[in-house]
Order: C-alpha cells, then sequence, then structure tokens
C-alpha cells in the first residue's frame, strides 16, 4: 500500500458480517457464537458457514429451536463473564424471547444497583423484499428501539457489518443488532484493513442542501438511489444514516436539517407508532423554527407484509415512493 | 366633512401602518369611538376619532404605511348632505401597489412555515407583508429571502424610509431610545426626593381591603396615584406639555402610568382624569390598562395625551427612583418601595411605613422650590387617606 492508493477487496455484507465474527472469536476466547443452525448448516443466511470446522463446536454451538432458551441462556453466560454473540434466525421469532430481552437482558444491570453488566449482542434479520411472508418479514427495529437498557445498531454498509460487531461486544450492555436481510447479497469494496466502527453516531452518506432524507438499516440503498433520481430533478437531497436507533443521535439529524430545513424519514416499519415518528416528534421538539415544511415519512403499509411479489414490493418504501415524497415536500414552497 | 387623519402617538412617531378598518363607509361613528388599528412602534394601537358623523369614504387601504397628517377617511356631519361622487377629493391612490395584498388570497389564515416565520424575524421582514410564490400557498423561506431582497432595494434609494417591520420589540427598544436621549439631550432635569409616612394610608388600605372580596381589593399604587393626581392639581408647572419653546399646562391630569412589557420595553399609556376617579374607578382603569399593554392593544389617546408619568418599581424592590421624563411631558413621579423605617417623632425613634417619592421636572417650566411644594402636597395628602376617595 502507498500513500496514492488503498487496498481494497471485493466484499459481500455476508461475508463482512463473517470477517467480523472470526476477528471476534479469534481476538478473545470469552466470544461465542450460538443460535439455530449457525453450527452445521453455516447459519441459515450463510453468515456463519466455516466457522464451525475453524472454532470447534465449544464456541459455535447449534441450539434447539427455542428462542427464549437460548437467548436466556446467553444473557446467563454474559452475567458470567463471557461474550456471547446469539444470532436469532429472524426478528419476527426473537418475539418469542421478549421476556429474557425486555425484562432481563435491559434490567439486571439497572435491578442490580450496577453490580452486573450484560455484555451481550444479539444479531437478528429483519425486513422483507424476499417473499418470505407476513411471519419472517417484518421490522422490529423500532419496538426494540423503544426499551431502555439496550442500544439498537443497524448496519447498512459494508464498513459498518464488518466494523459494529467488535464495538458492540466491549459494551458493557446488550446491544441488538437488525441486519436487513436484503443486504446480505450487497457487493461492494472494502478497505482491506477494515476494523471496528464506532456505534454512538449516525452517519451523513450524501451531502446535499434541498431536504434530508433520514434512514437506516435496508432502506439506506434504496434512499440513496433516490437522492441520485432526486438531483436529475435538479434536487439536491442529503442522506442521514441513523446506524444506531438507540440511543439515537438527533445532534447529526438537526444539524442536515438547520441547513436543508425539509425533512422526509424512510423506515420500513408501520408508520404507527414508529421509529419514524420518534424522530418527527424530537424534530418538533427540539428544532421547530427549522421547519421550512411538514416532515412526511416513507413507512411500510399497515398491513402484515404481503408474500406476493407486486403487493410486497408495494407495502414497503421503494426508491419512487421516496422520490415522490420528498418532491412533494420540496416543492410545496419551490 | 370632517377628515379624519393618520394622528400622532407618540413624541416620536413619523408614521404608522393602518393594519384594520373598524369602520366602513356608511357607518355612523360617536366622538371617542375606536375606528382604527394602527401598527406603530410601540404595537398595535386602536384609534380613536374625535367627531361624530356618517363614514364618508376610507381613503387608505389597510396595510398601507402613512405618515402622520396624512388623510384617512372622511366623515360628514349630522346633517350635512351627501357629497355628490364627482367632488370627492382625492383620487384613488395608484400608489405602492405592490403592499395591497391581491385578491386572489383565500380566506383565513395565511399559512407560514415555522422557519419562515423565523426568518423574517430574524431579518426584519413583516411577515404578514410577504406574498407566497404561488396564489393560496405557504409561505416559506424562500418567499421571506425574496421579501427581505425587495424590502433591500426599496430601501436603498430613499434612505430615511424605514421598512414597515412586525418585529416591535427592537422597533419599540429604538422608540425608547429616541425619547430618552431627546430627553436628556433638551430637557435640562432637576430632582428632588423626599420621604413620606405612609403609615396611616398603608393601615387605612388594608382595613379597606379587608371589606372587600378578592377581586375589588385594591392596590398600594392606587390611593398614591389619586394623592398623586390630586398633588399635581396644586403645581400645574409639573402637569402638562413643553411644545415650541414655551410650556402649556394642562387643566386635566391625564396619569402616564409606566408599565414594564413582558420580555422588555415599556410603554406610559394615560388614565385620564385621573384626580377625578375614584379609587375603585382607578383599580379598574390600571387592571384594563395593564391587559391591554400585555395584549399589545392600545387606543391612541392612551398613549399621546398623558401630562405627567408616574414611574413606580416599588414591587421590585427598588426605594427610589429617579426618572428621565418622557418628552414633551415636564416632569416624572417616582414612587420607591414602602419600607418599614425608624423615625424620629416627639424626641422618640419609633418604626414607620416609609415611601421615598421623588419627582424629575423640567427647570425650563419650573424650579425646585415648586417641585417641593409638589412633594409635600403629595405627603401631604397621603396622611390623610379618607379623604383620596
Amino acid at each position: 500500500m502507498n500513500a496514492a492508493t488503498v487496498a481494497t477487496m471485493r466484499i459481500t455484507y455476508r461475508d463482512a458480517l463473517r470477517e467480523a465474527l472470526r476477528e471476534a472469536l479469534r481476538r478473545d476466547e470469552r466470544v461465542f457464537l450460538m443460535g439455530e443452525d449457525v453450527g452445521r448448516y453455516g447459519g441459515s443466511y450463510a453468515v456463519s458457514k466455516g466457522l464451525l470446522e475453524e472454532f470447534g463446536d465449544a464456541r459455535i454451538r447449534d441450539t434447539p429451536l427455542s428462542e427464549s432458551a437460548f437467548v436466556g441462556a446467553g444473557i446467563g453466560a454474559a452475567l458470567n463473564g463471557m461474550l456471547p454473540i446469539v444470532e436469532v434466525m429472524t426478528c419476527n421469532f426473537s418475539l418469542l424471547a421478549l421476556d429474557q430481552i425486555v425484562n432481563n437482558a435491559a434490567t439486571i444491570r439497572h435491578m442490580s444497583g450496577g453490580q452486573f453488566s450484560i455484555p451481550l449482542v444479539i444479531r437478528m434479520a429483519t425486513g422483507a423484499g424476499r417473499q418470505l411472508a407476513a411471519q419472517h418479514s417484518h421490522s422490529f427495529e423500532g419496538w426494540y428501539a423503544h426499551i431502555p437498557g439496550i442500544r439498537i445498531v443497524t448496519p447498512a454498509t459494508l464498513e459498518d457489518a464488518r466494523g459494529m460487531l467488535w464495538t458492540a461486544l466491549m459494551d458493557p450492555d446488550p446491544v441488538i443488532m437488525f441486519e436487513n436481510a436484503l443486504l446480505y447479497n450487497l457487493e461492494g469494496e472494502l478497505v482491506a484493513d477494515a476494523g471496528a466502527v464506532d456505534i454512538d453516531h449516525a452517519a451523513m452518506r450524501r451531502s446535499g442542501s434541498d431536504l434530508t432524507l433520514v434512514t437506516y438499516g435496508g432502506s439506506l440503498g434504496k434512499t440513496l438511489q433516490a437522492a441520485d433520481r432526486l438531483a436529475g430533478e435538479g434536487v439536491s437531497a442529503e442522506v442521514i444514516d441513523l446506524r444506531t436507533l438507540r440511543p439515537l443521535d438527533m445532534p447529526t439529524v438537526l444539524g442536515s436539517l438547520a441547513k436543508t430545513h425539509r425533512m422526509v424519514i424512510v423506515d420500513e416499519g408501520w408508520k404507527s407508532g414508529s421509529l419514524a415518528a420518534e424522530i418527527m416528534a424530537r424534530t418538533m421538539e427540539e428544532a421547530f423554527f427549522e421547519l421550512d415544511a411538514p416532515i412526511a415519512r416513507v413507512c411500510s403499509a399497515e398491513v402484515p407484509i404481503p408474500y406476493p411479489k407486486h403487493l410486497e414490493d408495494a407495502a414497503i418504501p421503494q426508491v419512487g415512493t421516496i422520490v415522490d415524497a420528498a418532491l412533494r415536500t420540496v416543492s410545496r414552497h419551490a | 366633512m370632517h377628515e379624519f387623519r393618520m394622528p400622532s402617538l407618540g413624541a416620536d412617531m413619523e408614521a404608522g401602518t393602518l393594519v384594520e378598518w373598524m369602520i366602513k363607509p356608511g357607518d355612523e361613528v360617536k366622538r371617542g369611538q375606536a375606528v382604527a388599528v394602527v401598527e406603530t412602534q410601540k404595537g398595535a394601537i386602536e384609534v380613536e376619532i374625535w367627531e361624530s358623523g356618517t363614514v364618508e369614504r376610507l381613503v387608505v387601504e389597510p396595510g398601507t404605511k402613512v405618515p402622520v397628517g396624512e388623510l384617512l377617511a372622511l366623515l360628514r356631519a349630522a346633517g350635512e348632505p351627501v357629497a355628490p361622487q364627482v367632488e370627492i377629493l382625492p383620487p384613488p391612490a395608484p400608489a405602492p401597489v405592490s403592499k395591497v395584498p391581491s385578491p386572489a388570497v383565500p380566506e383565513g389564515r395565511q399559512r407560514i412555515s415555522p422557519s419562515a416565520r423565523k426568518l423574517a424575524e430574524e431579518l426584519g421582514v413583516d411577515i404578514t407583508a410577504v406574498q407566497p410564490s404561488e396564489a393560496g400557498g405557504v409561505i416559506s423561506r424562500a418567499d421571506v429571502e425574496r421579501a427581505a431582497q425587495a424590502a433591500q432595494a426599496e430601501k436603498a434609494p430613499a434612505p430615511p424610509q424605514e421598512a414597515v417591520t412586525g418585529d416591535w420589540r427592537r422597533q419599540m427598544r429604538k422608540a425608547i431610545a429616541a425619547a430618552m436621549s431627546r430627553s436628556k439631550r433638551e430637557i435640562p432635569h432637576y430632582y428632588l426626593g423626599a420621604d413620606i409616612n405612609v403609615t396611616r394610608v398603608t393601615n387605612w388600605l388594608a382595613e379597606e381591603n379587608t371589606k372587600r372580596s378578592v377581586a375589588e381589593r385594591l392596590l398600594p399604587v392606587i390611593p398614591m396615584m389619586k394623592a398623586v393626581a390630586l398633588a399635581l392639581r396644586e403645581a400645574p408647572e409639573m402637569n402638562g406639555f413643553w411644545v415650541d419653546g414655551a410650556f402649556r399646562a394642562s387643566e386635566a391630569v391625564h396619569l402616564g402610568m409606566a408599565i414594564a412589557m413582558r420580555g422588555g420595553g415599556l410603554v406610559a399609556p394615560a388614565i385620564h382624569d385621573a384626580d377625578r376617579k375614584s379609587l375603585d374607578q382607578l383599580m379598574a382603569d390600571l387592571r384594563d390598562l395593564i391587559t391591554r399593554v400585555r395584549g399589545g392593544r392600545l387606543r391612541s389617546s392612551e398613549m399621546a395625551d398623558p401630562t405627567v408619568t408616574l414611574t413606580n418599581l416599588g414591587e421590585q424592590g427598588v426605594e427610589q427612583v429617579f426618572g428621565v421624563i418622557y418628552p414633551p411631558q415636564v416632569a416624572i413621579v417616582g414612587l420607591g418601595k414602602i419600607t418599614g423605617r425608624p423615625r424620629a417623632e416627639n424626641g422618640t425613634v419609633v418604626v414607620r411605613k416609609v415611601i421615598t417619592a421623588t419627582l424629575a421636572a423640567d427647570h425650563r417650566v419650573s424650579d425646585g422650590h415648586r417641585g417641593a411644594l409638589f412633594l409635600a402636597a403629595l405627603g401631604r395628602l397621603l396622611q390623610e387617606p379618607e379623604k383620596l376617595r
């Protein structure tokens, strides 16, 4: 490597996640991975493929189909000094472990007066778009972001897929990592020495001056495409990737709004009681006088995500619906 | 035919913006009736008319800024025949067309984005005069920026033309600065102060108030106001105006009450004929005045008429205040806090309730001796509270 060029490698989001797991397993012997089919099958999204052979069945552990039991076991292991990574196949299934997550993982530090901490990372797939129907396609990031005591991260880029895991493991409190399943095949260039990244701040993914598009996770790619299309219409859109949904980095969001004065929030969750609603509310509370137009939202239709392709596509945010909402927001006064 | 003209609503007013007509052609108006709302540096003021008759014609459109003395409306006196159409004096002014709202704007509240509103405040743009880029649309930052640029361009060739601005807090500060600078520049003030024993009036008031319901109770300042007004009758050199190099005494005592506004600034509108009003009437008038000051709606006569000013900072714990005279008035009376103080009476020390009354007066009009007589009269009147009623 010399000063002029930085060595990069072609990599997918899935491989970046695997590299992050491998690094963590190598770096600290307290780290282990557990979940349904993570070992012999290599993970239902093939993220942990090959790790059983490399690290052995003490550290790559297949579990029974019992989310409550193995998430609870992860909490217990973390309490006893381990750094567990628990994979839950989809966030729909994580509801079976909600009691463990909400009543134990999120509370024990507080209920023990700070005597115990739970450095647990729970990874789960989220989102629609693969015709897996209503029981495998929902987005519950916003729900989890409601709960104090846990941190919610949503890697949307190769860098974050590669870098968020280690930082999350180093957090003394539980972190839930939502991996949008449409992203696993995302492919691109990543610097060869990519490593841990910060999980405290939102990131500006594209700079612009006419409006701010706020998004996260699986909708980031669509939002960036929408920004490209908007540029063709003469509208300069800034794109903010929230990255961490709890705690929310409002200073970054409001800093962008102070520049553009208009905002559209793109959130694959349902609109009612959504994370998008929370961002709107905080913007009203903290930056009402920056607004030059009402804030708009592009969210999922208020239906269980449908199975048929055309209905599924119509139910979730798409490039076209983001562009339309953005144009309405800027042309209101153009 | 009576001509109703833009009144001067303060010593430093040069022009005002007609915000609203409260009358229409054909209406019967009575002397003293509020007929229009005019925006000045001191806020929106209801302007009264001083002739009775029938409204013949409204000459000026709402939204127009008009210099003091300009014709606003024509009034037909009782019995006067309806003027033939031809005789109407000024032709419909083709003047500043841009400020007349376009008829295409729909009824109801203009929608303005919060950010546009804030920007307008920062740029000193009157948001009510900004037009949205599409008829019926929302006023955005871009519209405010356009209006600010237009105002800038308009302002450049004619320097004294002040842009009409809704930011009247800043404007009020300017107005106070102008009036007070003029006062200190032109008026040779002299200052006197006297401690007055108010034990009797305070006790009397406390007893009066026990007989009253909470809503009817009198504030301590009320008997003071009455006593000041009565004392002014005995010292006519303190009550009136200095105009064109000469003093014009006023028969009536219109007591200007200095009232602080929320968020800064102050006004001193008149309580008319304070010397002739009962304490209850003074209380009612003061309450009404404060409410309207805070709500930003004063009447023109209240702004222009005070013959003297009373400032009372006692509630803030101040013991004495030496005021700056509000021109063209010639005196300002100050009242401090009522405190228990040791006093020597008949060779012994007793504790009495005492207030420090001050006078700042115009030496062109009166001398310290006359001022001293005024304070003495005030002190005497306050010893007989039951006679203040």
